[in-house]
């Protein structure tokens, strides 16, 4: 088994706050916008280095993403930053009509997505984003695991023409993939190989999924791992291939489990290598207040939960 | 004041494109579209410095984004007959595998579109990010929106308009065409409007009027005065006051051409009223 390990915890909102201040100083055609929440964004860095180039819209996020499909009129490359459920069902009609269908290079990016924004409660935890997204045409929908991970994401939609939805989180995770690792849109990330069950994961439930992998290993069972970064496009070449191997997957995801990743591999799998599934998502519920560990073990999105579905679904192959 | 004739004959002539257009394929909205044909041919042929070759970034060049993208037929007739795509396309009008859909888009690659509308009250906005950027550029040309007045009804236009003042986006020009009229009735019946240029100078913005809004030398008068207005430090709003259906006499003075074509009697009456000056596509 390979063993990753924590190199110190971080959150996945400071590697897209570094990916951008990095971003800033190698691309000039780069500009910011944010709604208000500058330091939640960890923008702070930008629009300090680059006050020309950086936009505070306040309150506004409608406008905001009009602003952006603008800006790409006369070649800029605008990231918007605000909260995962301001940047997406509050400002759906925006994106779809000004940005997507209008073909515009604007990048979407999303902290305090899901669950683990922790105290807030439901009104700001959005765990329909992933589904809402991945439905527009020409939309690139990506979530990520880990502070470095994220920082590299960050760098490489700037190099991609088209628009993009980048997710990431509030809390501090664990930090395990490589410092400055190269950053592929729409390539699965093969974690652990395995042959009894496969664990397809994505955004924070990645670690969670590492750490099932272990638990299961200690029981005899070989999980294969997989990190799908990019949930549209989809690799399905790597899902059906390990799919092929371990005859059975689990998803996991910290998202509604309509609309989400699971969905997205059934539907690869129902098309192409019809395979026993189970989800660990939310089950079409809101959210509520607690702390991110409370919410992840109330809403059985975590290892144990992981390595139970993983269980399950092998007594179905 | 200069000869204006022939921005008159233009006038008439693209009068029988809308109503030609959208009466072939008995859909699209001829009231809003005859009401601002004015504004438009003259905006396109008198005021902007653009290029018909057209490239999407629009560098050094003045842009204008619809932002009523129901009134299609008048922006496709203005930009055909500028010289963008042929004259002949606007017969594919709203058909199947058409570039000139039911509302205005990018996304079929027609020369002359920078933004999808016809979902209301986001242009304004896009016409911000491209004046900021413009800026950003060293580029000193100006952006430019129509507006219906029904869509200020939409909230995300106030957005826009006190973002603009409070970030002194002075080289954009905003006109609202002020036709009283919107789909269920007049706007004083669906929701009133109240004052509109105590609005926009709340709001921080230099209000022009245009009392005749359907004439073109009084058009050219009040674009100068806004041309004037811009950059010293305000966004520039033109309160342009027209009749829908201008043109056509059966047409105006109400909201019941907003989204209506005519039958071949009514196009034959319509085209009786606007004779032919520079050749049907």
């Amino acid at each position: 088994m390979k063993i990753y390990e924590n190199t110190g915890s971080k959150d996945t909102r400071s590697g897209f706050g570094d990916g951008l201040t990095e971003l800033g100083k190698k691309n000039e055609n780069v500009v910011a916008l944010c709604a208000d929440l500058t330091g939640s964004l960890k923008m702070n860095a930008f629009a300090d280095n680059h006050p020309e180039r950086f936009f505070q819209v306040g309150i506004a996020e409608a406008n905001m993403m009009g602003i952006a499909a603008g800006m790409t009129v006369g070649g800029k490359i605008p990231f918007t930053g605000t909260f995962a459920n301001f940047s997406t069902g509050r400002v759906y009609d925006q994106i779809r009509q000004s940005i997507a269908y209008s073909d515009k290079n604007v990048k979407i990016c999303a902290s305090h997505s899901g669950l683990t924004l922790g105290e807030d409660g439901a009104t700001h935890q959005i765990l329909e984003d992933i589904g809402l997204m991945k439905m527009l045409p020409g939309m690139t929908v990506i979530n990520t695991c880990d502070y470095n991970q994220t920082k590299a994401a960050t760098l490489a939609i700037a190099d991609h023409h088209g628009p993009v939805y980048l997710r990431f989180g509030r809390p501090k995770v664990a930090n395990f993939t490589p410092e400055n690792g190269a950053f592929e849109i729409g390539k699965a990330v093969m974690l652990q190989e395995g042959t009894d069950v496969t664990i397809i994961a994505t955004g924070h439930l990645v670690w969670e999924a590492l750490e099932a992998a272990k638990t299961l290993n200690e029981k005899g069972i070989s999980a294969e791992v997989i990190n799908i970064h990019t949930i549209k496009p989809l690799d399905e070449a790597a899902i059906i291939a390990s799919a092929k191997k371990t005859g059975c997957v689990v998803t996991a995801e910290e998202h509604n489990y309509l609309g989400g990743l699971g969905e997205s591999v059934a539907r690869t799998l129902a098309m192409h290598h019809p395979t026993a599934q189970e989800f660990v998502a939310t089950q079409d519920t809101f959210g509520e207040s607690g702390t991110p560990a409370q919410l992840l073990e109330k809403y059985g999105l975590n290892a144990e939960n992981i390595a139970l579905k993983a269980e399950k679904v092998i007594s179905r192959k | 004041m200069a000869d204006t004739q022939h921005l008159k004959d233009l006038v008439t002539q693209v009068r029988r494109d809308i109503v030609r257009q959208v009466h072939a394929v008995s859909s699209g909205h001829p009231g809003g579209s005859l009401g601002c044909t004015e504004f438009l041919v003259t905006l396109y042929n008198e005021v902007m410095d653009h290029d018909p070759s057209f490239n999407m970034d629009g560098i050094n060049e003045d842009l204008f984004f619809l932002s009523n993208g129901h009134i299609s037929p008048v922006f496709y007739s203005v930009l055909a007959r500028a010289g963008y795509f042929p004259v002949s396309e606007l017969s594919t009008f709203r058909k199947l595998n058409t570039r000139l859909q039911g509302h205005p888009t990018t996304h079929e690659g027609l020369p002359g579109v920078r933004i999808a509308s016809g979902s209301l009250g986001q242009g304004m906005s896009v016409a911000i990010g491209a004046a900021q950027v413009k800026k950003l550029n060293g580029d000193d040309k100006t952006v430019f929106t129509l507006h219906g007045d029904g869509e200020l009804q939409e909230g995300q236009i106030w957005e826009a308009a006190m973002y603009a003042s409070a970030n002194k986006v002075d080289n954009l020009i905003s006109t609202i065409d002020v036709n009283g009229q919107q789909i269920d009735g007049s706007t004083e019946q669906v929701l009133a409007l109240g004052d509109l240029r105590n609005k926009f100078e709340a709001f921080g913005w230099d209000v022009i009027t245009v009392e005749k809004g359907n004439d073109v030398d009084a058009i050219i008068t009040g674009m100068k005065e806004a041309m004037n207005l811009t950059r010293k430090g305000k966004p520039v709003c033109i309160l342009l006051h027209t009749e829908m259906g201008n043109g056509i006499d059966f047409m105006m003075g109400s909201h019941a051409w907003h989204g209506i074509a005519p039958n071949d009697e009514q196009l034959a009456e319509a085209l009786r009223q606007n004779p032919e000056t520079l050749g049907d596509y």
